[in-house]
């Protein structure tokens, strides 16, 4: 899957999560889960759920750890989709 | 200094009435909330009626956020949010902005047991080995204050914010609760309340118990028969109510409705001896927690017009008029008024005594008297005891000054508060 597909996804994905909404008019690859969009942290762990569902892939906790923006989801992504 | 304490909000999740303007229509109307429940049938109960709040998913969107809609499956605090938003509200209260706290307000927020739907979810996960998986849904949901918590996250008090749980007696201890609160004055205003889920999980025991009518459910309607010589055990139900709770000077200084007056009350245990035990109430503590709560509100036995009773529709409704009686100390016809809103509504378990009290107060605020259902044929060591013209079957229009409501509870507790007319 292309990148800007998968960011797509994304945008729809957080979008019930998302607290600051003028930050997330200007969604993209730089955008931070937490501190841009301020996703209540405890939320992380169901965003990783729903593009585990979406993606139809497996997330482990150390990627988890490691998934703070939007380019990092777009690589973990991308590596799980690969890894198939 | 002592505090005086009135009731500016209600809010009510009931079976046979969401909202105060629907629940206030049913109980004049004697309109029941009891149905006939073809899960309760697929699951071989022996008593397959209950009492449910219809709820539509149309109300849910007034009450949560679409992200806590997201995987909601606690119906405790579906029916709770409604209540306690719905008071807060009426009582003309802000639901708070982000930034804001409001130190001066508190919440007791009661229940039974919360969120067993979504607990059932949590353990099949976890046993399917996908703990995971349960996201960050299921403590919020299931954690017995979640119901407190869930409604602060909408009004952001500062003061206490709690929940409390005695059983039956959970909704009628969180209102003096509250009262107690503001009146020593360590708050200005409480919302005080409680809840409890539906369903089979939450039914299951008592209908093993064998404490439920089984012979009602091609006749729901008829199943709960408080104070009839037919009465077949409680009806289980659930729903939530809701009262906000205010220091007089706060309510007057901003021009609330003022609903009724908290004149005080009482709330003991029988200890589980002397004849009280985990299920029965010790007789010797629930007489002292009537003359105790009157004693405690400045009430002469004389002054109370308005008894609305525990009165579950088993063999102790005569044994709680007897309890009253010689509480009092009198009988015959000069003995209050007696109601019971469960031949309705069915038993609410923890969420009873809120939605009784919600009950008793609208009594007060709008003059009239609901009418008892499925009490024609009346008990009769009950009609012995205080007369048939004290438990009328229909509604009377009449002003109410003084009622006094009380609650018992598993584990032998009890809760007896008095509620005054306004003005």
């Amino acid at each position: 899957m292309e990148s800007n597909e998968i960011i797509y996804c994304l945008k729809k994905i957080v979008a019930p999560y998302v607290q600051n909404e003028p930050a997330f008019e200007n969604f993209s690859r730089e955008t931070d889960f937490i501190k841009d969009l301020e996703i209540n942290s405890a939320n992380l762990v169901d965003i990783v759920l729903d593009v585990e569902d979406e993606f139809n892939i497996a997330i482990e906790n150390e990627a988890m750890d490691n998934m703070l923006t939007v380019n990092d989801a777009v690589k973990i992504i991308k590596r799980k989709q690969e890894e198939g | 200094m002592s505090r005086r304490v009135v009731i500016t909000g209600l809010g009510v999740a009931a079976p046979n009435g969401v909202g105060i303007g629907n629940f206030e229509n049913a109980i004049r109307e004697g309109k029941t909330g009891i149905r006939f429940q073809q899960e309760l049938k697929d699951l071989n109960f022996s008593c397959q009626v209950a009492g449910k709040p219809e709820i539509s998913q149309e109300i849910l969107n007034n009450y949560f956020t679409p992200l806590q809609l997201r995987g909601l499956n606690s119906s405790g605090i579906v029916y709770g949010m409604i209540a306690g938003v719905d008071a807060w509200r009426d009582a003309g209260l802000d639901i708070s902005g982000k930034e804001s706290v409001d130190w001066n307000s508190g919440i007791i927020f009661g229940t039974g047991i919360l969120g067993v739907d979504k607990f059932r979810e949590a353990i099949h996960l976890i046993d399917e080995g996908k703990t995971r998986r349960l996201g960050s849904t299921s403590v919020i949901q299931t954690m017995a204050s979640g119901i407190s918590a869930f409604l602060n996250t909408r009004l952001g008090c500062g003061n206490q914010v709690t929940t409390n749980s005695s059983a039956c007696t959970t909704g009628t201890e969180a209102v003096l609760m509250a009262y107690e609160r503001i009146k020593t004055g360590k708050a200005v205003r409480m919302l005080a309340g409680s809840c409890g889920d539906s369903g089979p999980y939450i039914w299951g025991g008592f209908d093993a118990m064998r404490i439920l009518p089984q012979k009602y459910n091609d006749n729901p309607g008829g199943a709960c028969r408080p104070m009839s010589a037919t009465a077949a055990g409680f009806v289980p139900a659930s729903g939530a109510g809701a009262l906000v709770l205010e220091d007089l000077e706060s309510a007057t200084q901003r021009g609330a409705t003022i609903y009724a007056e908290v004149l005080g009350g009482h709330i003991n245990s029988g200890g589980q001896r002397n004849g009280g035990s985990m299920t029965a109430p010790n007789i010797e503590a629930v007489q002292r927690c009537i003359k105790v709560a009157l004693k405690e509100a400045a009430v002469d036995p004389k002054e109370i017009d308005v008894i609305n009773g525990h009165l579950t529709a088993t063999a102790m409704d005569a044994t709680e008029i007897r309890n009253w009686q010689q509480a009092l100390g009198w009988g015959g016809s000069e003995f209050p008024i007696i109601n019971s809103l469960k031949g309705m509504t069915g038993h609410c378990l923890s969420a009873a005594g809120s939605i009784e009290c919600v009950a008793a107060v609208l009594q007060l605020k709008h003059n009239f008297i609901f009418g008892n259902v499925n009490a024609e044929d009346l008990h009769p060591e009950i009609e012995q005891l205080v007369g048939r013209d004290r438990i009328p079957t229909r509604t009377i229009e009449k002003q109410v000054n003084i009622l006094a409501k009380a609650s018992f509870g598993f584990g032998d507790v009890n809760a007896v508060a008095l509620f005054k007319r306004p003005g």
